[in-house]
């Protein structure tokens, strides 16, 4: 007669156990918590670990439970009171060092979190929490690689001592314009980088001399890739900022941004820091020639700019020369002067340079500092600076002050508001964005909508079981029971799968939790159909049994195929909560592959296979 | 309990003209509904806001949609589960920031009924929608492909040509359905197809696995005689898996919240057209293309030429 090997039985033993092992954190719910990282992105060491939590028990506040995870500090809290207490008394203490965010903390015991267990991580349709889609606009990418491209050429040739009369983007090249032909080539020399990655091209002109300089094809694509992963690293450090747990940031496809921020029930505040390109420049102004006859007339001088004081709304001519911009901020933190908003600044050596000279040489003469904004606009939303297709920059000088002294790379900007000195601030210590983003998606689920998802997908799926249950246990009786356990095995493996995996689970997820209910079933169905077959075939108990194993085994996997097809595909095209459902879907057949084939026929040979002299089945 | 004490013996083969029927008029009947009603695309694909209130009372629809009226915003209000919860959509429009729009739209609500929160809120841009669609065409052709191939590599070209055009009648039988109902239609319900796809191909194959078994076994008998046994033997796990799914399915739908009210009901209709494409079509389809025991025959020839070489 057919012996069931041994090593099988330690098999599902041990795969259960794992299983088992794995679901548990599932157990135990969540506490609220508190999550600190330090403001400067190093990791929290346990000197500082120390601190906080003295910090926390002077001020009454004792943890339930602490601990370093990834560099952060987590700190579980008995409730929502303590939990709202330890943030206040932590940002008041230690001034702006740590970012400080509001969570949920798994309440189960130390050791397991020892062993790296985790719970299922729950979509954001469970939690609550705000779901981003950017769209990084390309094209934007390298209209901004010609503008810091003018705004390095005219560096260079100042550098250089070359006399020019005009550089400015020309569609997608810059065309520059020298006063003196005999420095052409000079100027090209100075101009054209290292890598080849421009494309000089000559054009004659009347007077001087003039070529255009083009970014290469495969320069191109280089930077516009780049401007994705930039623009991810860019909102990653923007994202740090907020002060929410566990954001996540993800490139989804070739140049779309997934930000999911979990807890934040106002997606306001995160959609104005996120997507907010201002920045600043330094710029000298032209006292030569008069603003009013330059607005009026609408004849600007070619070697300035026309803007507007945002204070008065006067105009000013400001030199098109940037002296240091945005990008060139190493550091930004908002501050007061004299009562008002201010951004304290600090340069790279570089523009610290820059600036030096420039004030050396201009003691008593005017420097004013612009603030852009640049924006997708909507469709017929009028822009109030210039506009390229449907983007809109927006540039005005918000602070013209007189240098007074020399300074170089420190010193503070005024003529903001209160929010706006705040965000830029921020802005500029995150960086700017490489490209221009535009959200094409937008979804905010409300924290009661997420706990009403879970209560009615656990509902659903708890009911699911006991009637399945009810109807196998009816239907083939003893061998329903077995069918049961194996479903209920099965449930646990899917569960410690998933949390082994970490993959988020959200509701379309449950849903295939449930769904797999039935397609689980369906294997041991097909079993014991086919013992039933042989039993009325007239074979004996015991080789029935075999039997229905043996063949089933063929058509069981055949049919599983075609469903982890559906799955992997579904999981290959869908994005979000679809892949989640994806992930279910084919995990939970891969278990049920297992358990019913091997876990089920262990279960039956232990129950029955050891007895010699089988009369009947209770099938 | 059993059901089925004895292996049946329908004729299901001497019936399929009749059946061939029914699927034809149900075919065209959900393409006419398609083309005429269409479907109620969710905001996943049209682009969009749709916003989910829920109000201190029982909320008044028609008042609802009179007071966003009047603010000048046109949107689709309805119930959604409870009587306290209500969504709003609205339709992309020219010249209007969905963002600002879904601001406003709060705030007119928030000002005509005191204490009404917003429980959810989505905004999808009309690029993202377009793009789903192509993608979730493109899905289903994909799973068409794969599957068609998988079957075809494990049975035989016939009888994977009869499984896929079994299971091609379901999704356009569920998008009737929905097109009739106008149940909106959403990305989870798109899943749910692709789930139902590999749910009723699993039956086909469970039945197609039998034909190939029985055509080694019953050399004598008919192609029409092997495909009717092979139907009747699997008709008991036929039933019975379907029934359990549909048991469950129906407990999602029941039970499952607005949420996935599309979605279950997508598993349901096709659940139960996907048992009835895997019973009376695959079948049905293979004795058509003239399916035969020569057809399951390993290639034997090549190996008489291996051994008669010296």
């Amino acid at each position: 007669m057919y012996q069931f090997a041994t090593w099988k039985y330690w098999l599902v033993i041990t795969v259960l156990v794992s299983g088992m092992v794995f679901a548990l954190p599932n157990v135990f719910g969540l506490d609220p918590g508190i999550q600190l990282s330090r403001a400067d992105r190093k990791e929290l060491d346990a000197t500082a670990e120390q601190k906080v939590l003295d910090t926390l028990k002077a001020q009454g506040v004792v943890p339930s439970a602490e601990y370093l995870r990834e560099g952060r500090l987590v700190v579980r809290l008995a409730n929502e009171a303590d939990q709202l207490k330890a943030r206040s008394v932590i940002q008041s203490a230690t001034s702006g060092e740590y970012t400080v965010a509001l969570s949920k903390v798994s309440s189960m015991p130390d050791w397991m979190r020892k062993l790296g267990l985790r719970p299922m991580s729950l979509g954001l349709d469970l939690r609550g929490g705000v779901h981003f889609v950017y769209e990084v606009d390309t094209a934007g990418a390298v209209t901004q690689a010609l503008q810091s491209l003018e705004r390095d050429v005219r560096t260079t040739l100042r550098n250089e001592r070359i006399a020019y009369t005009n550089v400015a983007t020309e569609g997608t090249g810059l065309r520059v314009t020298l006063r003196d032909a005999a420095d052409l080539y000079k100027a090209i020399k100075a101009v054209k980088p290292s890598d080849g990655s421009l494309l000089i091209e000559e054009q004659p002109v009347a007077e001087g001399a003039s070529f255009v300089a083009r970014y290469t094809e495969a320069a191109l694509k280089a930077r516009q890739s780049s401007a994705v992963e930039k623009n991810i690293l860019t909102l990653r450090n923007r994202v740090d900022q907020l002060g929410i747990s566990e954001p996540t940031v993800t490139k989804q496809g070739v140049d779309r941004i997934v930000v999911e921020l979990p807890g934040v029930d106002d997606p306001n505040e995160a959609i104005r820091v996120l997507g907010a390109t201002a920045t600043l420049e330094f710029r000298l102004v032209d006292q030569t020639n008069d603003a009013y006859e330059a607005q009026r007339t609408k004849r600007i001088p070619l070697s300035s700019k026309l803007y507007t004081v945002r204070s008065t709304g006067s105009p000013v001519l400001l030199k098109r020369d940037v002296i240091v911009s945005g990008d060139q901020l190493i550091d930004a933190t908002s501050t007061q002067v004299e009562g008002r908003p201010a951004v304290s600044v600090k340069l790279d050596a570089r523009a610290g340079q820059e600036m030096l000279k420039t004030t050396q040489h201009n003691v008593g003469k005017p420097m004013a500092t612009v603030y852009i904004q640049k924006k997708r606009l909507a469709e017929g939303e009028a822009c109030k600076g210039t506009r390229v297709n449907n983007d809109c920059t927006e540039e005005e000088a918000i602070s013209v002050a007189t240098i007074q002294g020399v300074f170089s790379s420190q010193f503070q900007i005024t003529g903001l508001q209160t929010l706006e000195a705040k965000d830029l601030a921020l802005l500029l210590r995150s960086g700017s964005l490489a490209a221009p983003l535009a959200m094409v998606e937008q979804r905010t689920i409300g924290p009661s909508l997420g706990q009403d998802n879970i209560d009615k997908g656990v509902k659903a799926m708890i009911v699911g079981l006991i009637l399945t249950f009810i109807f196998m246990a009816v239907y083939y009786r003893a061998f329903g029971w077995v069918a049961n356990l194996v479903l209920l095995s099965n449930l646990v493996l899917t569960v410690g799968l998933l949390s082994l995996l970490q993959a988020s689970l959200s509701l379309p997820g449950i849903a295939a939790v449930v769904f797999h209910l039935g397609i689980a079933v369906d294997a041991n169905i097909l079993i014991y159909e086919r013992i039933r077959e042989e039993l009325r075939n007239g074979s004996s108990p015991m080789a029935s049994i075999n039997a229905g194993f043996e063949k089933a085994f063929a058509t069981i996997a055949d049919s599983n195929v075609t469903t982890l097809i559906a799955g992997v595909v579904l999981y290959a095209f869908g994005t979000g909560t679809i892949k989640s459902f994806a992930i279910v879907m084919t995990l939970g057949i891969l278990t049920s592959l297992f358990t019913s084939v091997v876990g089920s026929r262990a279960l039956v040979h232990f129950v029955w296979g050891r007895h010699r002299k089988l009369e009947s089945l209770s099938i | 309990m059993e059901f089925f004490h004895k292996v049946s013996t329908y004729p299901f083969m001497r019936t399929r003209r009749m059946w061939y029927g029914v699927s034809t008029v149900a075919i065209l009947a959900s393409i006419a509904l398609l083309v005429l009603r269409g479907l109620n695309l969710g905001i996943d694909f049209t682009g969009g806001v749709v916003l989910q209130f829920a109000f201190p009372q029982t909320a008044n629809i028609e008042e609802t949609r009179t007071s966003l009226e009047k603010a000048g915003h046109e949107a689709i209000v309805t119930s959604f589960g409870a009587p306290n919860e209500v969504m709003v959509r609205l339709l992309p429009q020219k010249n209007q920031d969905v963002n600002v729009v879904s601001r406003e739209v709060t705030a007119v609500l928030q000002t005509s009924v005191p204490g009404v929160t917003l429980r959810s809120s989505e905004v999808v841009g009309p690029q993202i929608g377009e793009e789903l669609t192509n993608q979730g065409g493109m899905a289903i052709m994909m799973t068409f492909i794969l599957v068609g191939l998988y079957t075809w590599f494990r049975f035989q070209w016939k009888m994977g040509l009869s499984a896929v055009v079994a299971t091609l009648h379901d999704p356009i039988i569920i998008l009737g359905f929905f097109a009739l109902t106008r149940i909106t239609f959403d990305l989870s319900v798109l899943a749910a197809i692709l789930a139902v796809i590999g749910y009723s191909l699993n039956d086909t194959v469970v039945v197609f696995d039998r034909v190939r078994d029985n055509f080694h076994t019953m050399r004598r008998a008919a192609s029409e005689a092997v495909l009717d046994a092979s139907i009747n033997q699997t008709l008991s796990r036929t039933v019975i898996t379907s029934g359990a799914t549909l048991l469950v399915v129906l407990v999602l739908l029941v039970m499952g919240g607005e949420t996935l009210k599309g979605f279950s009901w997508a598993l349901t209709i096709g659940i139960l057209v996907g048992t009835y494409s895997s019973i009376y079509v695959a079948g049905a389809m293979a004795l058509e293309l003239k399916l035969s025991a020569i057809d399951l025959m390993p290639p034997k020839e090549e190996k008489e030429e291996i051994d008669a070489l010296p």
